[in-house]
């Protein structure tokens, strides 16, 4: 049995026969990315491996000089002496799961994932292997999802609701992935624009320009200082809740779609007057049949309910699971 | 239930008031009265008796899903909400059910309300087979009302404009309809929203007036002459009612105390029929009230015995007078109100007493009488307008309380747990501790005082500087320190420190401070009285 493929550094989680750190935290001199998201694509690294659908995202985040090499899906290529490959995780667009084999041995980390059907993105793909790197960010039995097809429905009744009331339906959501994932989903059941928040338009555009098809959409700030937003539907990042950019879209009626809203308290501490469950990562369920699917003999399991994940792994399931301390966004991402 | 469920959802979805009140009007204009009732039941907050042990719902929900015990408690420690966990975890085992078109009525009436006399294994069989039947959010409603904990955000005073809205009643007279024990048949629903009152329950207490907390200068409210001074009791607030030859004590929290203060009941025996005092129920021995935590020894007791009677003797201390000669008197001043109540009590003795109006006769001298309120054994002062009406409810402008500064007392916050509803998962429980030598003793359990912003700041901290995990609560890294405030602190047997302390609550993040410069045990117990 070989030492331990990847392990946890103070720089990240590192592969010392490949010599390369997936998503550090830490600026090191190769890092492999499993997707966009700040907490996992860092500034300061020298050279960048990802996914090419990630590239433009990464470029967006990153410094101009930052070396971001674009690869292929399921094409093992050598880095040090391990074979790596990228394989899609379904969580955004360009994420992925980070496969590593040496001499015989096969890891995976799954950065964050979901088993959903997501227009935006490829969908997971069951990559076999001995070692599995699993995210836990929701491992609670309560959280499962529906179809977001219809969670979509819902919002768009609500904002056919704030249309017949005079309001403006302001839905709060995470920026990359979430929002696209939204406007993809509400072409089911309308053409019509949704505005958004100035941090979301790069992003909107990113996905456009990657092919993704999504309702129309005009920036906020690009419409005249008096515009009534009336009956419109506007996605804007959750940290702009209660901002004095807010105040244009009164009377208001206030959403947020994530994962957390399947809790009635979470909703109702922040003050929304609608959650709407929609999540990115994978759900109870989804964790545990992912873990089977792999026939993984060891799990590590990384940010979120990790305690819960392991526990329920090693007692219920027969599976040998342990933690795997990172710096990722853990309990508030989503 | 499924029209009820959608009016939980509906209260449940908006912040505003004005929506709030617009869906419950819409409710109890379209519901049946034998459904209206019970909707008027629960959303005033009373609540059916437990019927169902929750170590009960635990069990069959374990049956049902096949989780282990852990993670149910690790799921609930999340959630926050038992009736919420258990809705949820539940949405896996069973197909997606038909709507349920039975009544509420019918619900609570027929199948709920019998719960209680069932044997344990048909109370199963029952409940597992309509979780089986309910959608997920009817499920979560019918949950709330098996625990008993039916709680939606919404306050009585909204209920009471909602009702007001289909009535077309003042709300002061709905507010005082659906004072006591109200009886959730369709016949008091109509009698609620009947524009003549028929009728009348003898034990119905009126709503109490409640004083609004004096922050400014009291100069700024005018001329001390037309203000009448008394202490600020530190009791419990509570309607003593003669009427019908019978006695009724209700508390503030509208419990009937019936029972639990003979002595009170024995003193008011010899009063006049048709009249209603409202007051404080205090512990008091010779001219002097005693602590709060001696009264606290009465509170839970049904039947005291004598024993406990002398060492905890209570006494009512009326201070206004709502009902005389069978007549609502709370429209006449003040003074007219105070006058009566001297007639009818004198200056009371033995377990009936009278409150006084204090002297100071202007606001300095005053003042420096509520520097002597805490010898005194009491919070304050409150200030009562000459020639006001008896209002309802916190209807600000005529009674104001102009309480002692609270005491304070620095400390290192030592454990944290999540919240209930609005603040569940999020660590807002805490627990904190005074040096004893280079030890930390846990004094006081906190739950407020933080704004939203630092809750969050805090909970991360939490999160991050968690040392060990017991269930739901997490020790943390003692180094943060604040400052509690309290009313009080008495000597206790059941704390580890010694003191227990009365409302206390977080007035400060000291972040300026090192945990080794919060206060010890033996500064908090010099404070004890």
């Amino acid at each position: 049995m070989v030492a331990d493929l990847i392990r946890p550094t103070e720089r990240g989680l590192y592969c010392p026969p490949g010599d390369f750190y997936i998503d550090p935290w830490r600026p090191v001199e190769r890092a492999v990315i499993t997707h966009a998201h700040g907490d996992h694509a860092r500034w300061g690294h020298r050279i960048y491996y990802a996914s090419h659908a990630s590239r433009p995202l990464l470029e967006r985040r990153l410094s101009r000089d930052a070396l971001i090499l674009g690869c292929d899906f399921d094409k093992p290529f050598r880095l040090g002496d391990a074979w790596i490959s990228f394989h899609p995780a379904g969580h955004i667009l360009g994420s992925s799961q980070v496969r590593v084999e040496y001499r015989g041995c096969v890891w995976v980390a799954s950065g964050d994932y979901k088993r959903d059907v997501d227009p935006t993105c490829e969908p997971f793909q069951v990559v076999p292997c001995d070692t599995f790197i699993t995210e836990a960010t929701f491992a609670l039995p309560i959280y499962r999802w529906e179809p977001v097809a219809r969670v979509a429905g819902e919002i768009h009744q609500w904002w056919r609701a704030c249309a017949r009331a005079g309001q403006t339906a302001v839905l709060f959501c995470y920026a990359l992935g979430k929002a696209q994932r939204i406007l993809a989903e509400l072409l089911a059941y309308t053409r019509d624009t949704a505005y958004l928040h100035g941090a979301m338009v790069p992003l909107v555009d990113a996905y456009r320009d990657a092919g993704v098809a999504m309702l129309p959409t005009a920036s906020v700030s690009a419409m005249p200082r008096n515009h009534d937003f009336a009956g419109a539907l506007v996605l804007a990042p959750p940290s702009a809740a209660g901002s004095s950019w807010m105040r244009r879209f009164r009377p208001e009626s206030t959403g947020f779609a994530s994962g957390w809203m399947r809790i009635r308290g979470n909703r109702r501490r922040r003050g929304y007057d609608r959650g709407f469950v929609v999540s990115d990562h994978a759900d109870w369920p989804a964790l545990l049949q992912t873990v089977r699917d792999t026939g993984a003999r060891r799990v590590l399991a990384t940010h979120g309910r990790t305690d819960v994940l392991v526990r329920y792994l090693n007692e219920v399931e027969g599976v040998d699971a342990q933690p795997l301390v990172t710096d990722y966004g853990g309990e508030a991402d989503d | 239930m499924q029209r009820f469920t959608a009016l939980y959802q509906a209260l449940d979805e908006t912040t505003a008031t004005s929506g709030k009140v617009a869906a419950m009007e819409a409710y109890f204009r379209e519901a049946p009265a034998a459904d209206a009732a019970w909707a008027v039941y629960f959303l005033t907050g009373r609540r059916l008796r437990r019927l169902v042990p929750t170590a009960e719902l635990r069990a069959w929900t374990l049956e049902a899903t096949g989780m282990p015990a852990w993670l149910l408690e690790e799921t609930y420690a999340s959630v926050g909400d038992l009736a919420e966990t258990l809705a949820l975890l539940l949405d896996q085992p069973f197909a997606p059910p038909e709507q349920d078109a039975t009544p509420l009525h019918v619900w609570v009436e027929e199948r709920i309300q019998p719960l209680r006399g069932m044997a344990t294994e048909a109370r199963r069989d029952a409940v597992l087979g309509w979780w089986a039947a309910l959608p997920t959010p009817q499920r979560f409603v019918l949950n709330k009302l098996l625990t008993g904990a039916f709680r939606v955000g919404v306050s009585r005073r909204l209920v009471v404009r909602a009702l007001a809205r289909v009535s077309g009643l003042e709300t002061a007279t709905l507010a005082h309809r659906l004072m006591g024990q109200w009886q959730p048949t369709p016949a008091a629903f109509e009698a609620l929203l009947d524009p003549e009152e028929q009728g009348e329950d003898r034990s119905r207490p009126y709503p109490f007036f409640l004083a609004s907390p004096l922050e400014a200068d009291p100069t700024a409210l005018g001329d001390r002459s037309d203000w009448i001074a008394e202490w600020k009791w530190d009791g419990i607030r509570g309607q003593l009612l003669r009427r019908g030859g019978e006695c009724f004590i209700w508390s503030r929290g509208e419990d009937m105390m019936a029972g639990r203060f003979p002595e009170i009941e024995a003193a008011a025996a010899d009063l006049p029929d048709g009249l209603v005092l409202d007051g404080e129920i205090l512990a008091w021995e010779d001219d002097t009230p005693l602590p709060f935590n001696v009264l606290q020894q009465r509170i839970g007791r049904l039947r005291p015995s004598a024993k406990i009677q002398r060492e905890a003797p209570v006494i009512f201390l009326a201070y206004d007078l709502l009902e005389a000669g069978g007549a609502d008197r709370r429209q006449e001043p003040l003074e007219a109100r105070r006058e009566l109540l001297r007639d009818v009590i004198g200056d009371g003795a033995g377990a009936l007493r009278r409150a006084q109006a204090l002297d100071a006769g202007d606001w300095v001298a005053l003042a420096s009488l509520r520097q002597t309120a805490r010898e005194e054994g009491t919070e304050g002062i409150m200030l009562k307008r000459r020639g006001s009406p008896y209002r309802v409810g916190r209807t600000r402008g005529d009674w104001w309380k102009w309480k002692l500064a609270p005491r304070t007392v620095d400390a290192v916050m030592l454990y944290a747990q999540p919240g209930h509803g609005r603040r569940s998962s999020l660590f807002t429980d805490y627990t904190f501790g005074v040096w004893d030598g280079d030890t930390l003793v846990p004094v006081a359990k906190a739950y407020s005082g933080l704004d939203d912003a630092e809750i969050q700041r805090l909970d991360r901290w939490i999160r991050s500087h968690t040392i060990e995990r017991f269930g739901p609560v997490r020790s943390v890294a003692p180094q943060q320190v604040f400052e509690l405030a309290f009313e009080g602190l008495a000597p206790s047997r059941r704390h580890k420190s010694g003191v227990a302390m009365r409302f206390p609550r977080i007035s400060r993040w000291r972040e300026d401070l090192a945990p080794g410069e919060a206060d010890t045990l033996d500064d908090v117990k010099a404070m004890l009285p």
